[in-house]
């Protein structure tokens, strides 16, 4: 039904639409829902960072008061009496504790007076931050005490780079974690590498087209899929309980990492194989060439930047995963870093993991900077992968 | 059609280097080369012409094994070269393309330098050894295919980097590097344009001295200006080989003749 009004305006224009109205409100509506969903996205992108940004800030800063350090016979045996009697509960006890290994390793020290600075307890570190701590009306007033004398400073937390975990807060560190994700990382690597890379060259150039490397495939791609907490309980029962494998261990670790990582660099690898013309395979067999030259002096090449990417991803995908690390053990209170693959030890994650679960306030703000660590380096492993692809990229 | 269409009375002075017998060719089910028999002659080129999906890229592919990449494919019958059949259970597919090299219709140069491009092959088959007989042959190999005047000053410089009339010649150069008998050639001027193609004709009646050159071409005129002698291929048969005088002003067959003549294809 055209009415006047319409016809009227048909006649002007032969190009008249009478949908024409509905149709641009309704591309307007759908392009506002898109453009609202991205706008979601990235506020809560923005939230999640400044939250994490806000909390870990303080973190990297720690509170140390200049007090008077007496380096006696009777520190020695009690680490308590190496300050005096009302600097004891503002005194970090984990640094004190160091205080008898510090004289044994230095004998110079011993029946000397220091005034030196001296890592304060965690409430103390809480209180002068400005967050919620508890602390004895007497201890406070010595702070505030203190801090008017400016004995009270908040310095550079150079433990948190160079110590393990702690029961003790503001001794906790991100070290050890470090540590032994880069071992654990290493081991991934070395495994997951060769064997996907290798994996993808026999299923894209050598195997047929048949039934079982159909099944094959079916399975690879379902296994890039399956909940990793399962490939953890895989580890457990194959690493450490057929082959008795040390648990808690990088070597565990990275292997259990590498059974997850394969299947990402399987596919992924195949894909960088799978763009890389025929016609350049063609040409290698025309002159002569064998299977083995073809592959890899010149289909390799052109497919490693892909094959690369693809690799960095799992590689930082693995470095992310907790749950099948905490399955095979690495999730206890390690606060050495370990020295070989089958020491003990914990990954940034797991650490993460188990500081959330702390009562304790500080280890809020140690969380907080630790994913801050891990999101640098998972960035920066994302640049790399961009980097290299566009190094290694041949120019077509 | 008789299986003795190739064998033609003509020039008994010509040496046959390549003689093919009985060849049937399936893809899976698919029927592709009907019973071809035919002699192909040593310093001659040879034009295979047909319309689409007539078989005579899948012939001149059964010239070198290239067929044999592709699982599905089934070949039945000889191809004699040096009185060896190729498809002999003891004859290796590589030492056979070492043998008959091949030029595609894309150029296809390796993402590497021009001068790798050349001299990939020739080390890899021990034709050479790195440094200054190397480097010789990649001058040889690029003065043969004219284009030694072009790159002298830019070996270096990667193989994409050039034209694709110059990629085509590269092609060439590294073709011939291997030092083949043969060099087939799959429409090597059809993604080219007039002048290059002008440049890679000439160039294919200089090397006529040397190689036996067998080349598919979808342009008449282009068979008619360089080939000695044309194969018209139809629905997986030979129609009809001889003379490509004969061929074009000539044709013992109707469907030569209208094909020819534009009628079809």
């Amino acid at each position: 039904m055209i009415s006047r009004k319409n016809k009227k305006k048909q006649e002007n224009n032969p190009f008249y639409d009478p949908s024409l109205k509905r149709r641009h409100s309704s591309a307007k509506r759908f392009k506002k829902f898109t453009l609202t969903s991205l706008i979601f996205s990235i506020a809560f992108l923005a939230f999640f960072l400044f939250d994490i940004i806000g909390k870990g800030i303080p973190a990297f800063n720690i509170t140390y008061v200049k007090v008077e350090v007496n380096y006696s016979e009777a520190a020695v045996k009690d680490y308590r009496k190496a300050v005096d009697r009302k600097y004891r509960n503002i005194i970090s006890r984990a640094w004190l504790r160091e205080l008898p290994l510090i004289i044994k390793d230095n004998p110079s020290l011993l029946n000397t007076k220091k005034t030196q600075w001296v890592l304060a307890d965690d409430q103390v570190d809480q209180y002068i931050k400005g967050h919620h701590y508890r602390l004895k009306r007497k201890d406070r007033a010595l702070i505030d005490d203190m801090k008017a004398h400016d004995l009270v400073e908040l310095k550079f937390n150079s433990i948190f780079f160079t110590q393990g975990d702690s029961k003790t807060p503001e001794y906790a560190g991100l070290y050890s974690a470090m540590v032994g994700s880069i071992l654990t990382l290493i081991i991934t690597m070395l495994v997951a590498f060769p064997i996907g890379v290798m994996t993808a060259i026999y299923l894209e150039e050598f195997a047929d087209d048949n039934k079982f490397t159909r099944f094959i495939e079916v399975n690879i791609n379902n296994l890039a899929a399956i909940p990793s907490i399962l490939f953890g309980l895989l580890g457990l029962a194959i690493f450490i309980n057929l082959f008795g494998m040390p648990r808690s261990s990088p070597l565990v670790g990275g292997l259990t990492l590498a059974l997850m990582t394969l299947p990402i660099i399987i596919v992924s690898s195949r894909a960088a194989l799978r763009a890389v013309p025929d016609s350049i395979r063609q040409a290698g067999y025309g002159l002569g060439l064998t299977k083995i030259e073809v592959t890899r002096d010149h289909v390799l090449p052109l497919a490693f930047p892909g094959v690369l990417t693809g690799s960095i991803i799992g590689l930082a995908q693995a470095m992310g995963e907790t749950a099948p690390l905490i399955i095979i053990g690495m999730i206890a209170f390690i606060p050495d870093a370990p020295g070989m693959v089958t020491d003990a030890a914990t990954v940034m994650p797991a650490q993460l993991f188990t500081w959330a679960g702390m009562p304790e306030k500080m280890y809020i703000e140690k969380t907080a900077a630790g994913i801050m660590v891990l999101l640098s380096v998972l960035i920066s492993l994302n640049a790399l992968a961009i980097y290299l692809r566009k190094k290694f990229e041949v120019k077509w | 059609m008789s299986s003795g269409k190739g064998r033609t009375k003509m020039s008994k002075d010509n040496k046959v280097k390549i003689k093919v017998e009985e060849l049937n060719l399936w893809y899976g089910d698919n029927h592709a080369l009907h019973n071809i028999s035919v002699d192909l002659f040593e310093n001659k080129i040879t034009a295979l012409i047909g319309p689409s999906g007539c078989g005579k890229s899948t012939f001149l592919r059964c010239l070198n094994r290239m067929n044999d990449l592709i699982n599905i494919v089934k070949i039945d019958g000889e191809v004699v070269i040096d009185k060896k059949n190729i498809y002999d259970k003891d004859v290796d597919e590589v030492s056979v393309r070492k043998r008959i090299g091949m030029v595609f219709q894309q150029p296809n140069p390796f993402p590497k330098s021009i001068y790798d491009n050349v001299a990939y092959a020739p080390l890899k088959h021990g034709i050479v050894k790195k440094g200054k007989e190397c480097d010789e042959l990649v001058e040889t190999s690029l003065k043969k295919s004219g284009l030694w005047d072009e790159v002298k000053d830019k070996l270096n410089d990667p193989g994409t980097s050039l034209s694709g009339g110059q990629q085509q010649r590269l092609c060439i150069a590294r073709t011939i590097a291997v030092k083949p008998e043969v060099i087939l050639m799959d429409e090597p001027t059809s993604a080219l344009d007039p002048i290059s193609t002008e440049k890679i004709e000439a160039l294919m009646l200089e090397l006529k001295k040397d190689y036996t050159i067998i080349t598919v071409t979808h342009n008449m005129q282009q068979a008619a200006r360089v080939a000695d002698y044309t194969a018209f291929f139809h629905l997986g048969k030979l129609i009809e080989y001889d003379e490509t005088e004969t061929i074009f002003v000539n044709p013992n067959n109707k469907k030569t003749e209208d094909y020819i003549t534009g009628r079809f294809g």
